[in-house]
């Protein structure tokens, strides 16, 4: 893929050839580059079924497609865009290449485990893809009973079974990060001196392995239910199908932290390299990531206000999800402060950092509207709530996402991307973003369910909107795409530290070395020391 | 399994043996956790079913054989003190004495297992099977009985593949140590596989009570 010109010293890409050294390579930075062309390949495969749901919601009549194929393109682009791109996105992409470097590691704890989960995140791609092909599976994400069980028709087994396996890949993932971190720090290299990135995807390490199995025995008994009818989730037999929703529930809102906290890991850093200041408050910023993560289990019955559980388990839930508020503006308020009288560069990967900053903050305020019982019996089950969600998934996590992913490119390929490009394409996406999910918000709020493919004509003004952004995003989406490529071949070299960050990830060579570093770091300094890197470029120099 | 030429003792993204321990034992414990949260979900829904149900679980546990239960739980304690004895072999380099635990572990879960599909096979006849032919006999709740028996099923079941996964790790211990691989320096294996014998043992611990002696203290 990459031409012979960067390639005189030997790097993780040049140091062995053929497929065989990709498929069986154990080199956490060769994995993350398998992740990624995957996820990327889910990304647009979730994003075309984004598109026909789109399309079929420009007219108020279902008219492109049946109703049964609009419950299953609904379906496909939830399962599919949570479980096999935004769960693993970041982890298994950014954080795999660079949690190792950042801690002075040569890999991560568990190599072989590394790339086993790459492949069982393939192996469940592969069935979720079957359940595609077979003719879909309209159950909603949520695969709620007992619709799931005892009703659809479709692929659920097949989809669920893609989802317990893909599950098991991020549990698997999440077990590396914890024991890297614990056990592969650099010496020096103590827990307040890592680098937030890390703290973040520490805290969702711990969400992987302690809410992942919940979904995966919740997954065991759907499909048992299906197949043997055991009667777990059958109120025929005294079975309770609110239980399957806490337990689907007890993961999949912790989950939304295993998608966004990882993101603002990212945003700690770029707001740190792009204002050249420490980041405001480091220890509170990297006690949040836990507090999140903390706080996100206690909190999953604010998706049943309206499900038939106890009034009182309403109220409980309903104050506790307030205080994911704290955690959460900690970061906003630190990232502003640490901008204050910061060195400001609006190099690409800090737009995203902003866009981030602005989306998130309308996202986390939706969310305290649907955490309040009153208003949420209001807005539940609405476009307020799918508007809410991606704000926070597409405008948090996937801006966020492609900030990394600019900000660490020149490191992963040696080059750097075409600046000019990169920086129109993240404003398309900002704007075509909110064109996209601000009308729906209104339209949430003006009543208009989710899951359904027709509507009152008074929607179409607002549906139409939202499509229209939706088609510029699409454009600002396959932008990265064709630039990064022509990246590969054609961009400038980047050199080892080309926004002068303090990672440890920055002191070795673009692309680094198999073994990330010629011999391993000792680490003297805070994370984002950058008097203490000025001095040591000075001493090299001079 | 590969076979490693080079030093099959320090993987190379490690500095020191040492370190490669530590982070063996800690993955172990980690991986242990998630099947903590794994079981926990069958034993909420337990939970939550026996409290709805008390009189019905207890009538449906009373007709779970007891001594049958006990034998397996003496069985199953009896393996995890001959896997801890394979772990001292170990540790001091006896590789005969390895060898023998790890055979002995092998056939106490061999006979666990033996004797859970006979048990199985008794509910079979016993129309203690939920589905269109389950019956219990001396309760019209029949619907919350076969819940019972669901979750029987379910958590025994679960428990048993754990045990299948575990006689496979066994195994290739024994293989392992056979061909001569741990010493006294080196038998990480042996021991992280001891921890996750003893959690399947554990779990058998808390079903044993759970499923069959629930109302044993009103007889």
């Amino acid at each position: 893929m990459i031409t012979e010109a960067v390639q005189e010293r030997e790097n993780y890409l040049n140091a062995s050839y053929g497929i065989k050294s990709w498929l069986l390579t154990k080199d956490h930075k060769r994995i993350a580059l398998l992740y990624l062309h995957t996820i990327t390949f889910f990304f647009f495969l979730g994003g075309i079924f984004a598109t026909l749901i789109r399309l079929e919601l420009l007219t108020p009549k279902g008219d492109l497609v049946s109703a049964d194929t609009y419950s299953k393109l609904f379906t496909l682009h939830g399962v599919i865009m949570i479980f096999f791109f935004l769960i693993p996105s970041i982890p298994a992409t950014l954080g795999n290449f660079f949690l190792p470097m950042m801690i002075g590691a040569k890999d991560l704890a568990f190599p072989r485990i590394n790339l086993l989960s790459w492949y069982l995140l393939v192996i469940g791609g592969c069935f979720g893809m079957y359940a595609m092909l077979a003719g879909g599976v309209d159950t909603g994400w949520t695969f709620y009973v007992p619709y799931s069980t005892n009703y659809s028709n479709t692929y659920v087994i097949a989809t669920g079974l893609g989802v317990f396996i893909a599950g098991f890949s991020s549990i698997l993932t999440g077990l590396n990060f914890i024991v890297t971190v614990h056990r592969m720090r650099a010496p020096g290299m103590t827990w307040f001196r890592l680098p937030l990135f890390v703290w973040s995807n520490y805290a969702t390490a711990l969400i992987q392995v302690l809410g992942t199995p919940v979904i995966a025995i919740t997954l065991v008994l759907v499909i048992c239910e299906r197949t043997l009818h055991i009667g777990i989730f059958d109120p025929a037999r005294g079975g309770d199908p609110i239980l399957f929703q806490h337990l689907f529930w007890f993961y999949s809102h912790p989950a939304v932290y295993i998608m966004v906290l990882p993101g603002l890991g990212i945003i700690s850093e770029l707001v740190s390299v792009f204002s050249k200041k420490p980041i405001f408050g480091y220890k509170v910023v990297a006690f949040s990531s836990v507090a999140i993560a903390v706080l996100g289990f206690l909190v999953w019955g604010h998706h049943m206000f309206v499900s038939g559980q106890s009034v009182y388990a309403g109220l409980a839930f309903s104050f506790l999800s307030y205080f994911v508020a704290i955690p959460s503006a900690i970061k906003v308020f630190n990232w502003t402060a640490t901008l204050h009288k910061g060195s400001i560069s609006y190099a690409t990967p800090m737009l995203y950092a902003f866009g981030f900053i602005g989306l998130f903050t309308v996202g986390g305020l939706t969310g305290l509207f649907v955490a309040c019982l009153g208003v949420d019996v209001h807005v539940h089950d609405t476009y307020f709530v799918i508007a809410h969600f991606h704000y926070i998934m597409v405008g948090g996590t996937l801006m966020a996402y492609l900030g990394g992913l600019h900000y660490w490119w020149p490191k992963m390929s040696g080059r750097m991307y075409p600046e000019g490009w990169a920086k129109l394409s993240a404003l398309i996406i900002y704007l075509g973003f909110n064109l996209t999910f601000f009308p729906q918000f209104i339209l949430g709020y003006l009543g208009m369910p989710r899951r359904y493919w027709s509507y009152p004509d008074e929607f179409q003004v607002l549906h139409v909107m939202s499509t229209a952004g939706a088609s510029v995003l699409a454009v600002g989406y396959l932008m990265p795409l064709i630039y990064f490529m022509w990246s590969l071949r054609y961009g400038a070299i980047a050199g080892p530290n080309p926004w002068g960050a303090t990672g440890l990830e920055w002191q070795t060579s673009s692309p680094p070395p198999a073994h990330n570093f010629e011999e391993t770091p000792i680490v003297t300094t805070d994370a984002y020391d950058y008097a203490a890197l000025a001095a040591r470029e000075e001493a090299k120099v001079g | 399994m590969d076979s490693h030429t080079e030093t099959p003792e320090l993987q190379e993204q490690f500095e020191t043996p040492g370190q490669q321990k530590e982070v063996s034992t800690l993955g172990m414990w980690v991986f242990l956790v998630t099947e903590i949260m794994f079981f926990a979900g069958l034993f909420l829904a337990y939970t939550i079913y026996r409290r709805e149900f008390a009189g019905v679980f207890a009538l449906a546990s009373n007709t779970l054989d007891v001594v049958i239960g006990a034998v397996n739980t003496a069985v199953l304690l009896c393996s995890s003190y001959t896997m801890v004895l394979a772990v001292r072999a170990a540790q001091i380099g006896s590789r005969k004495a390895l060898i023998l635990f790890l055979i002995l572990t092998i056939l106490l879960g061999g006979v666990f297992l033996g004797v859970k599909a006979y048990e199985w096979n008794q509910k079979f006849e016993e129309h203690h099977v939920p589905g269109p032919t389950f019956h219990l006999e001396r309760t019209t709740q029949q619907g919350p009985a076969q819940l019972f028996f669901s979750l029987y099923f379910t958590m025994t079941g679960l428990h048993a593949l754990h045990m299948v996964v575990g006689e496979g790790l066994m195994l290739f211990l024994l293989w392992q140590a056979y061909a001569g691989k741990y010493t006294p320096s080196y038998y990480t294996p042996v021991d992280v596989g001891g921890l996750y014998w003893h959690f399947v043992d554990i779990i058998w611990i808390f079903l044993f009570p759970l499923l069959y002696l629930i109302a044993r203290h009103q007889h």
